[in-house]
């Protein structure tokens, strides 16, 4: 039931306990206990909206950061991650298999703020080896949704 | 100068849906629950073997029954669900999606006079396909109490030493009603008594909430008497595509096959191939799409009977047929009111036969978002109603 209840949730998370309710025709307190539950046990861990910023006066820059560490004696991966995404601009960091370490999300105002982050803060931490920065310039798919592409309903109003 | 025109066609009825498909094409900002086809678009990967198949120059006509790699699939499918085996070279074609299926199977199976059962409400064709090809139509009104499921009472009523076919309209568009195992078990021994053939259009089978889905032609004997007839349009999202196909024993199969052949040649040949991809590796896509209907599914029905629109549960396709007999007005005038009042357009029962009268059809054939908009429109137009006929 939780696995189902998630995988509305994951695409919509607006959907009332009710409707959650009659979508998945149960009984609506189950649903609303269930859901409280995971919040509780940081499976539901926040309920964020997917914005396309270059349609505001917002002006943004997203930042990838591929980083090399050397783990050491008493501090291993997570400590170091820790340091890492106690930033704010940090809005993601992965542990990564292959040819680096961590990959850094960055959302910065403009692409200075990030060479300064990347500069300032990130490359002069004990235990970072190298770091490459990959900017983003467009945004095609986000999080399963097509950006800045309406889909308008091309059927013919009504047939049989 | 003579008249052009041929008496048989021009006295044919035009499909009630026009009607009012004119009426709403004229509003822009209407929305629509009246659409008889999958909102999904056909998954990427059945696209992409279609535009593999273009890139390659595959451009040529197949074989008239169809490509035989196709039909080996459609024969696996078949196998797959029901456990009952066509010959792929002799048994099966593939055809301009279900409809046409329908329109030459009557015309090879009909002479003058033969009648054609066909229970009602359902899909629009089967009338106007039964008189083209000679035979005479005899409904079958089905009714709510019975969940619109056909009774052996109810076929057995109905049938004269001149009834030769029977169409199986199941799961069924507009109702959304489903044949259970049990209702067909029931079904049989009057077919076998009365030697009746069957032409069971199941293009919903794999839309269907309750359970593995059944066919007539799974029980002994039946196989031999009947035209199955299946697509691709709603089980892979495929309608603009064209593409179905027809298997039966093989003495009407052959007579199909000619009639094709002649007017159509073969199916389009780029459908076929994207098809070929649909059936290999498609059941992923028509599970993740029966889910998202069957969840729409529920909420419609909870919705609607929270307003006071009284519906039996419907299992199959993606329609909900509520009744609006407590409202004292014909579906017409429903359908007609609820749009110029609140621009939604839903069809009248009466689209799909006479005894739609009283019920609408709503297709849940959309988002959840663009549900949730139409049925606090229908809400508010229910409301009225109620408090204008004291039903409150």
């Amino acid at each position: 039931m939780r696995e189902r209840i998630l995988a509305i949730l994951e695409k919509n998370s607006r959907l009332t306990v009710k409707e959650l309710a009659s979508i998945l025709g149960e009984d609506e307190a189950m649903i609303a206990h269930e859901i409280e539950a995971m919040e509780n046990e940081h499976i539901i861990c926040g309920y964020h909206t997917l914005i396309n910023w270059d349609k505001t006066k917002d002006e943004r820059v997203d930042a990838l950061i591929e980083v090399k560490v050397t783990p050491q004696r008493g501090m291993g991966f997570d400590n170091i991650a820790e340091r890492i995404y106690q930033y704010d601009e940090v809005d993601a960091v992965y542990l990564m298999s292959g040819a680096f370490d961590f990959m850094v999300l960055i959302k910065g105002k403009t692409m200075k703020e990030v060479a300064s982050f990347v500069s300032m803060k990130l490359s002069p931490m004990d235990s970072i080896l190298s770091t490459s920065t990959h900017f983003v310039l467009k945004k095609y798919k986000d999080h399963g949704t097509v950006i800045d592409q309406p889909k308008s309903d091309e059927r013919m109003k009504v047939s049989p | 100068m003579r008249n052009p025109l041929n008496d048989r066609i021009t006295s044919l009825e035009p499909s009630g849906i026009r009607k009012f498909f004119d009426i709403v094409a004229e509003m822009d900002d209407a929305i629509s629950l009246g659409v008889g086809e999958p909102d999904f678009d056909t998954p990427w990967h059945v696209r992409e073997e279609g535009i593999h198949s273009l890139e390659r120059g595959r451009t040529f006509y197949t074989s008239n029954s169809g490509l035989k790699e196709l039909r080996e699939e459609i024969i696996r499918l078949i196998k797959r669900r029901y456990d009952v085996h066509y010959d792929p070279l002799s048994e099966c074609m593939v055809t301009i999606g279900g409809s046409e299926a329908i329109d030459i199977a009557m015309r090879v199976m009909l002479s003058p006079g033969d009648e054609v059962l066909i229970p009602q409400p359902s899909y629009v064709s089967y009338v106007p396909c039964c008189i083209m090809a000679g035979g005479t139509p005899v409904p079958i009104e089905l009714e709510e109490k019975d969940e619109f499921r056909l009774t052996p009472e109810k076929l057995a009523a109905k049938i004269t030493p001149k009834t030769k076919i029977l169409v199986l309209p199941f799961p069924n568009n507009p109702t959304g009603a489903i044949m259970e195992y049990e209702d067909l078990a029931k079904l049989v021994p009057i077919i076998e008594e009365h030697d009746l053939y069957v032409i069971s259009d199941e293009i919903y089978s794999e839309l269907s909430y309750k359970g593995k889905v059944h066919s007539i032609i799974e029980f002994p004997g039946m196989r031999e008497r009947t035209v199955y007839i299946n697509g691709f349009s709603k089980a892979y999202a495929m309608t603009g595509w064209r593409l179905g196909y027809a298997c039966a024993p093989q003495m009407i199969l052959q007579q199909m096959l000619k009639l094709h052949q002649f007017s159509i040649m073969c199916a389009p040949t780029t459908s076929q191939y994207a098809a070929v991809e649909a059936l290999r590796n498609g059941d992923e896509d028509i599970a993740r799409m029966r889910e998202a209907y069957d969840q729409r599914r529920k909420y419609l029905v909870s919705r609607l009977r929270e307003m006071g629109m009284e519906c039996f549960e419907p299992y199959g396709a993606f329609y909900v047929f509520p009744s609006i007999k407590r409202f004292g007005m014909s579906s017409d005038e429903f359908a007609t009111r609820l749009l110029r009042e609140e621009k939604v357009a839903i069809v009248p029962g009466t689209a799909f036969g006479a005894c739609g009268e009283g019920y609408m059809r709503i297709s849940y054939a959309y988002s959840l978002q663009d549900l949730k908009k139409a049925l606090e429109r229908m809400e508010r137009f229910v409301n009225g109603i109620k408090k204008e006929k004291g039903l409150l």
